[in-house]
């Protein structure tokens, strides 16, 4: 998949124009592939996390094999986690969080049931699913669906016909400052013929204690996984799957609202039908329908002087399917896929009166809206010479619809003319250029997306924000959000070293935030205000970084990486939750089976920040963390130790991304034990 | 090939637009006059039996919509050129007095004579409530005179408003509807009598009723795109738009405007006023 190729320019030249990419604020960057991976070959991605977690021989790769998904995510460069507690973290990329990416697992889409944003669907996974996490920046994220930030694709675990037989593993963790035990067991089989995956993971944490050794209330959670997929050729080339996913969580707490989680549960179901070939010139037909239901309970019963005591109960449940086949045709590579969904979502909220003689207070905070997506994707693929090119579009036809009276009435308060269903087609067109100069490989892209409202920004009534302490009403008028970005990298690589600059500019069109609206009173009581998900004429985002990695010797390498956010809206403003400059650098260890790792992370003061979005100054942090570890063999099977610690100087931070800047964990001493038997 | 057919058709279920039309009854059915509504009295003289109806199980205090009918026993028919006009009368253990009430018509009806009387205070064991009609039976007119009981409502709602305002004007302000409040845009709808005395109770027409709908068990929560009430000639109610965000107990907060602009009665909800003394309760 790389391409390279002795070229002319002088360094002098590329740097110059890096210099000029990173400066003059329009550029973008670019994400160099880092991993290429044949299952992905038609699909550039900017980066994929390995995620696997009792398997193979990445141990030595992962810091911490049994962390939670979330913080394996929180490794890859281009993606930050918003944390509203120590669960549940919402992915980020680009400064743009859930509502502007398209986030599948293995090509499904899922949407979250609440409407505070407490349940990503990174939430109802767990390590022990995955293999990976495929990371697309910007439009190369549509392949998975409408983007205007990116895309991320969980792939689950498979065994894939691989004639491995019987294998399986057994795994522990335990981390000391927040208790959390972790247990973990997979058993697969798999022959030319047939395979089936199973794993059970359990996670029970209690409260975290920040820097300094602060208890953070409320921090505790409780969860469990069970997952099962299967595979069976019906012929050489044909094959079917089946998957399912069940997750539950429970208990969990969020510190930084005013409610905790009481039950959060997900059925995840698929059927594939795989075909090598497809009318004799198509290969890797691959199809798959598939539906999820999510329940979603918010409860604060536990906690205590409590206003007013609240119930908010949310639903989603999605099915939908997709097909996707290869095409090669000399030098180009084409790759098509339709996919289309249906997803149902609701909440409520019931609020029960001081004085018991009273009605309990009902209403609809998401009216029971269907929402309808199918999508016709292309990609081209094509090879020059020393470079390549990649063409692809997504064109999606997206409607809405209000299914609940008693909901459409509700939002035709603020809207009398509101229809019970809008309708609207989204378009994304995206051009991608790489060129191997030499040592150096450049990167370049332009591209345009557009994107529905989420169903909060559209249909939300009275959605409670305790990030800026206000209330938000969604519009269901809203203009679709439209978005040019560029991104440039460069790379320089030599087998020892390689260094990546890369930087991207996002201008989007009827940009939807929430704006206030000081006409309207607050429901929420203490809340200071309204808002409505409204359109602004533009923003802007902007992401520079510079990565690099140097082998220092077989055994000991170096990387480091370093990122430049800015994010404004229409008069210049400061647009919310936008990181200010962070960065990281790690140096690893790994001979005859030892692994070790000592890596630093941290962030500068968050200058550009902006209070009308409840946001403060977030002070400059870094912290510094260690782990070790050792594989051993005993007969024939593998086990693996690994050992570390997070925060090792305890320092009391909180970042950019932690609502009301609730303190983040303090040092953290954890041990995994896995045991895989071959 | 199969197989594309079937994610083609799963493909044609899916952008299918599942719409659902409201089903139109185009049947139409003979209406009972009466039906849905609750025969509260009847009384029955030697040739003809009177029919008194309300919406309500009970005459309540507040704005009360009552429909009559006079059957006339050698036809077995009901009569509709009764000229039925009726008023109601308090017994106080002092003094009379009546209450403020609509005419009766029968143009919808030609057999059921309709109008509201707004009951200012319930009947007890020494003061009681007597209903006068007067109409004509084949060509006689006919007066009579009926005991009837008001209660004060179940729900304990505050619906009905007697006061003074400033311009030292004894009105009588009630509520009438939304009957079934929605979490919608409701309209609303209220009857506005003044006291010239202790017998005639005349429509106020032409002044305004501001509306401020609160939940006091929210932190006053209030709700937008709200409309005041305005008179309209046509039924002599005032009409407006009450906006309700959730279910629960609501005060909807009054202001009384005469016509120029002047506050008769209530004053601003404000943090520290969090009603006004002119008001409406509801609960749903």
């Amino acid at each position: 998949m790389k391409l390279s190729i002795d070229v002319f320019p002088s360094r002098g030249m590329l740097v110059g124009s890096l210099v000029g990419a990173l400066l003059c604020g329009n550029l973008s960057p670019l994400h160099a592939q880092e991993y290429p991976i044949d299952s992905l070959k038609l699909i550039n991605l900017s980066e994929v996390v390995v995620i696997s977690a009792g398997k193979q021989l990445d141990h030595q790769k992962q810091h911490k094999p049994l962390s939670t998904l979330d913080e394996f995510l929180e490794t890859a460069r281009s993606i930050k986690m918003v944390k509203r507690g120590a669960y549940a973290w919402e992915p980020t990329m680009n400064d743009m969080a859930s509502e502007r990416l398209a986030i599948t697992l293995d090509g499904m889409q899922i949407f979250g049931a609440c409407t505070d944003k407490m349940d990503p669907i990174t939430s109802y996974v767990d390590v022990s699913n995955l293999s990976e996490a495929q990371i697309g920046s910007g439009q190369q994220g549509a392949a998975f669906g409408n983007t205007i930030g990116g895309g991320i694709n969980l792939k689950l675990d498979k065994s894939n016909f691989k004639p491995t037989g019987w294998t399986g593993s057994l795994e522990t963790g335990y981390e000391t400052n927040n208790k959390m035990r972790v247990f973990g067991g997979e058993l697969n089989y798999s022959d030319e013929n047939f395979y089936f995956n199973t794993d059970v993971i359990y996670r029970k944490a209690d409260n975290y204690k920040a820097g300094g050794g602060q208890e953070v209330k409320y921090s505790q959670y409780e969860k469990y996984n069970f997952s099962v997929n299967s595979g069976y050729k019906l012929a050489d080339d044909k094959s079917i799957t089946a998957s399912i996913i069940y997750d539950e969580a429970r208990d969990v707490g969020y510190p930084a609202l005013t409610m905790d989680v009481s039950l959060a549960r997900a059925v995840i179901g698929s059927i594939g039908y795989n075909q090598d070939t497809l009318f004799g010139e198509f290969n890797n037909w691959e199809s798959k329908v598939y539906y999820n239901t999510i329940k979603h309970v918010m409860d604060d019963t536990t906690r205590p002087d409590v206003v007013i005591h609240m119930d908010m109960p949310g639903w989603s449940e999605t099915a939908g399917f997709y097909t996707q086949a290869n095409l090669d045709k000399e030098k180009n590579h084409f790759m098509f896929k339709l996919d289309g969904y249906y997803n149902k979502s609701y909440a409520e909220m019931t609020m029960y009166p001081v004085n018991p003689n009273e009605q309990p207070m009902f209403m609809l905070t998401w009216p029971d809206v269907r929402t309808k997506n199918v999508g016709f994707y292309a990609e081209d693929h094509i090879d020059f010479n020393e470079s390549s090119l990649k063409l692809s579009t997504r064109l999606s036809y997206h409607s809405n619809t209000v299914e609940d009276d008693f909901g459409l009435n509700s939002l035709k308060i603020f809207y009398p003319n509101m229809e019970r269903t809008n309708s609207r087609f989204l378009k994304s067109f995206s051009s991608q250029y790489h060129k191997a100069l030499g040592d150096f490989h450049l990167n370049g892209g332009i591209s345009y997306g557009e994107r529905a409202p989420s169903v909060s920004e559209g249909y939300g009534f009275y959605l409670f924000n305790s990030f800026d302490n206000h209330d938000y009403i969604g519009d269901p008028n809203l203009k679709t959000e439209r978005s040019t970005d560029v991104n440039l990298s460069i790379t320089f690589k030599k087998p020892i070293f390689e260094i990546t600059a890369s930087a991207n500019y996002f201008h989007v069109f009827d940009y939807i935030i929430g704006q206030l609206e000081n006409s309207l009173s607050t429901m929420t009581i203490g809340a200071s205000g309204v808002k409505i998900y409204s359109n602004i004429d533009f923003a802007q985002l902007f992401n520079a970084s510079l990565f690099g990695r140097y082998s220092i010797s077989n055994a000991f390498k170096l990387s480091g990486n370093i990122s430049y956010h800015r994010g404004a809206d229409d008069d210049g403003e400061n647009l919310p939750l936008i990181s200010p400059v962070s960065y990281g650098g790690a140096l690893d260890f790994y001979k005859n089976q030892y692994s070790a790792s000592l890596s630093i992370e941290g962030a500068g003061e968050q200058s550009n920040y902006n209070p009308a979005y409840g946001e403060t100054k977030t002070a400059a942090y870094a912290t510094l963390s260690a782990s070790f570890g050792k594989r051993f063999f005993i007969n024939d099977n593998d086990l693996f130790v690994k050992a570390g610690i997070q925060n090792i100087l305890d320092t009391n931070y909180s970042s950019y991304t932690d609502w009301n800047n609730i303190p983040r964990m303090g040092r953290n001493v954890y041990a995994t034990i896995s045991y895989a038997i071959n | 090939m199969k197989t594309l057919k079937y994610i083609f058709a799963f493909l044609l279920i899916s952008i299918s637009v599942i719409s659902c039309s409201d089903d139109d009854d185009s049947t139409s059915i003979e209406v009972n006059p009466v039906e849905g509504l609750s025969k509260i009295y009847e009384i029955s003289a030697a040739n003809h039996v009177v029919e008194i109806y309300s919406e309500k199980q009970n005459l309540e205090i507040g704005y009360n919509e009552i429909s009559i009918r006079i059957k006339d026993l050698t036809t077995d028919k009901y009569i509709n050129d009764a000229e039925l006009s009726w008023m109601p009368m308090m017994n106080m253990t002092d003094r009379t007095h009546s209450a403020p009430h609509s005419m009766l018509n029968n143009a919808e009806e030609s057999t059921v004579y309709k109008g509201h009387i707004v009951f200012q205070m319930a009947s007890n064991e020494t003061e009681y409530w007597e209903l006068k009609l007067n109409y004509n039976l084949n060509g006689e007119s006919v007066e009579g005179v009926t005991r009837i009981t008001v209660l004060q409502p179940n729900d304990g709602m505050v619906k009905t408003q007697v006061f003074m305002g400033v311009d030292g004007v004894k009105y009588v302000l009630a509520y009438v509807g939304p009957q079934n409040p929605e979490v919608a845009l409701n309209d609303m709808q209220a009857v506005l009598y003044k006291m010239e005395d202790m017998m005639n109770f005349p429509v106020v027409e032409n002044f305004k009723i501001t509306i401020d709908p609160r939940m006091p068990g929210m932190g006053n929560h209030s709700s937008p795109n709200n409309r005041d009430l305005t008179y309209d000639s046509v039924n002599n109610m005032y009409n407006g738009k009450l906006s309700l965000t959730m279910t629960g107990y609501w005060k909807i907060n009054l202001k009384l405007l005469n016509q120029a602009g002047e506050i008769l009665k209530g004053e601003d909800v404000t943090e520290d006023n969090p009603e006004s003394s002119l008001y409406f309760e509801l609960e749903f």
